[in-house]
């Protein structure tokens, strides 16, 4: 068993999962929401990726930013028009309308292109090189680096940034934002559109690593993002990346293992278990009401 | 500078403040004193638009601010310290200054307020960089005035600046009110220690269920029988 190899690829899964679990992360950490639809903008971003580079015959740089340009435009309005009026409804009303949603984009999204398959196009180089004898693809070095510039940009964005204080004010508390003259609403759609260019990125990465794109392809990543998300602890975005991380490093070694019809059960088996003895999960505190 | 007409404000389903009317004078310390529920924090908070009067007008500086959007209020010159501070407690000191100057553009300007924060509350540059929420609660207390002065206030909203502080510190953080207050700020203050905030104010309103009972001078207030008994502790 080539241990160095399975180390690069559970590396690169984890760090899709990381990219969309950042969304999620996100957005619930500004307004406590776990958009189930963020599968949906994965996916969308992978078909965008996918006609962008066969129908306008972009490369995939180009293609990587016009996804991420339109995935964000797509959570803007999906949260003007689902999201925020239900802003102070109970929170189950928002979960169900994510749901929704949801199956909006899904089965919106057959209607118009029909549920088959595509093969993305093989648009990076397919050569490989070996190291300490693990052969390792050009395709994953790059989609790694991609993945580690978006996040650096991220943490840059959120950390320094006057939207990127903006937003960390906000998902501590909404009303003291608003006394500082934040503009709560305009954060809030700079979070959706961040989160869900990043996702649109994922999307795109997915499909050069995994070369077939369905419109249902979102569930599964999504609930997999989801998991990381909690894993690291929902609401803080490293937690995220290091929560998409681990995910794919363990899915990798189960099926290293051989028990590769077991990867996604180990998914939620880590779910289960994070919920009973961490819930606030990796990097969260228990969190203790001060008085 | 500040006119309050006639409002009325609901919080959810309750009537929280009945035709309320009261006026604040460039240069004044106003004090709003009543017990707990008067509602004092609503009116604070109508005022700095975080709610809606039903009716009535507010009045900032010859122009309506009722039912203004809050960047809009705190652009006007108005910043509001809410009550429990409200720090942005995964944030640094510093970050938190900053926020609080979340409207402004002139970056050297606003370096050179931070500077100003930090003489007025010198606690507050030893731990600059160390989160906001290890702070203690007098620190607390500072630093969300020093947030809120960052805004360049014309006028200053303090929610009860002195809850749950130890009386040295209370004394301190009314010394500061007043130093802010003869730097230029017009400060309303909301207090609950009605002795503390009658001693530094110049008027005072008395809140009671939703409505304005008495009003004088500070003096006037702090010699009235009604106002020693119910909130002065005498006898």
């Amino acid at each position: 068993m080539d241990w160095l190899q399975q180390l690069i690829n559970g590396i690169s899964l984890g760090s899709i999962y990381a990219l969309i679990a950042l969304g999620y992360t996100m957005v619930y950490g500004i307004i406590r929401l776990i958009n189930f639809a963020h599968g949906d903008v994965f996916m969308i971003g992978s078909f965008v990726g996918f006609y962008a580079i066969t129908g306008l015959g972009l490369s995939i740089i180009p293609a990587l930013i016009l996804a991420m340009a339109v995935c964000a435009l797509l959570g803007v309005v999906i949260e003007r028009i689902a999201y925020k009026r239900l802003r102070n409804a109970s929170r189950i009303a928002a979960l169900i309308t994510a749901i929704g949603v949801s199956l909006l984009i899904e089965y919106g999204t057959i209607y118009f292109r029909g549920a088959q398959l595509e093969v993305f196009p093989s648009a990076l180089p397919t050569k490989s090189f070996n190291l300490w004898g693990a052969t390792i693809s050009v395709q994953s070095i790059l989609i790694l680096s991609i993945s580690v510039v978006l996040m650096i940009i991220l943490q840059i964005v959120v950390r320094r940034t006057k939207v990127g204080k903006a937003m960390r004010a906000v998902s501590h508390d909404v009303e003291a934002a608003r006394l500082m003259g934040i503009n709560v609403d305009r954060t809030i759609s700079a979070t959706f559109a961040i989160g869900s260019a990043l996702a649109g990125a994922a999307g795109v990465i997915f499909g050069i690593y995994y070369t077939k794109i369905e419109p249902l392809m979102g569930v599964i990543p999504g609930l997999k993002a989801f998991v990381a998300a909690v894993l690291g602890g929902i609401g803080i975005i490293p937690g995220a990346a290091i929560g998409g991380l681990v995910l794919g490093l363990v899915e990798t070694l189960v099926s290293a293992l051989g028990y590769s019809n077991w990867r996604d059960a180990a998914a939620f088996i880590i779910l289960i278990l994070i919920l009973i003895f961490k819930p606030s999960g990796i990097l969260g505190k228990n969190s203790r009401e001060k008085v | 500078m500040l006119k309050v007409d006639q409002i009325d404000v609901y919080y959810g389903n309750i009537h929280a403040l009945k035709g309320v009317s009261l006026d604040v004078a460039e240069g004044e310390i106003v004090t709003l004193i009543g017990s707990n529920g008067a509602g004092k924090s609503t009116l604070l908070k109508t005022l700095s638009g975080l709610l809606k009067p039903k009716k009535g007008d507010i009045q900032y500086l010859g122009a309506s601010v009722a039912g203004k959007p809050v960047q809009d209020i705190v652009k006007a010159g108005i910043s509001h310290v809410p009550e429990g501070r409200r720090v942005f407690a995964n944030m640094s000191v510093e970050e938190n200054l900053e926020l609080g100057a979340y409207l402004r553009k002139d970056k050297q300007g606003i370096r050179e307020d931070i500077e100003k924060v930090y003489e007025l509350f010198p606690r507050l540059l030893e731990r600059r960089k160390q989160l906001s929420g290890t702070l203690s609660g007098g620190e607390q207390q500072m630093l969300a005035m020093g947030r809120a002065m960052m805004a360049r206030p014309k006028l200053l909203l303090l929610d009860e600046p002195s809850m749950g502080l130890a009386p040295l510190l209370v004394k301190a953080i009314f010394n500061i009110i007043e130093e802010i207050n003869r730097s230029g700020t017009t400060v309303l203050l909301v207090e609950q220690n009605a002795n503390m905030a009658l001693s530094i104010a110049n008027r005072a309103y008395v809140i009671e269920t939703g409505k304005v009972v008495l009003s004088g001078t500070a003096a006037e207030l702090q010699a009235s029988d009604k106002i020693k008994s119910a909130y002065l502790g005498g006898h």
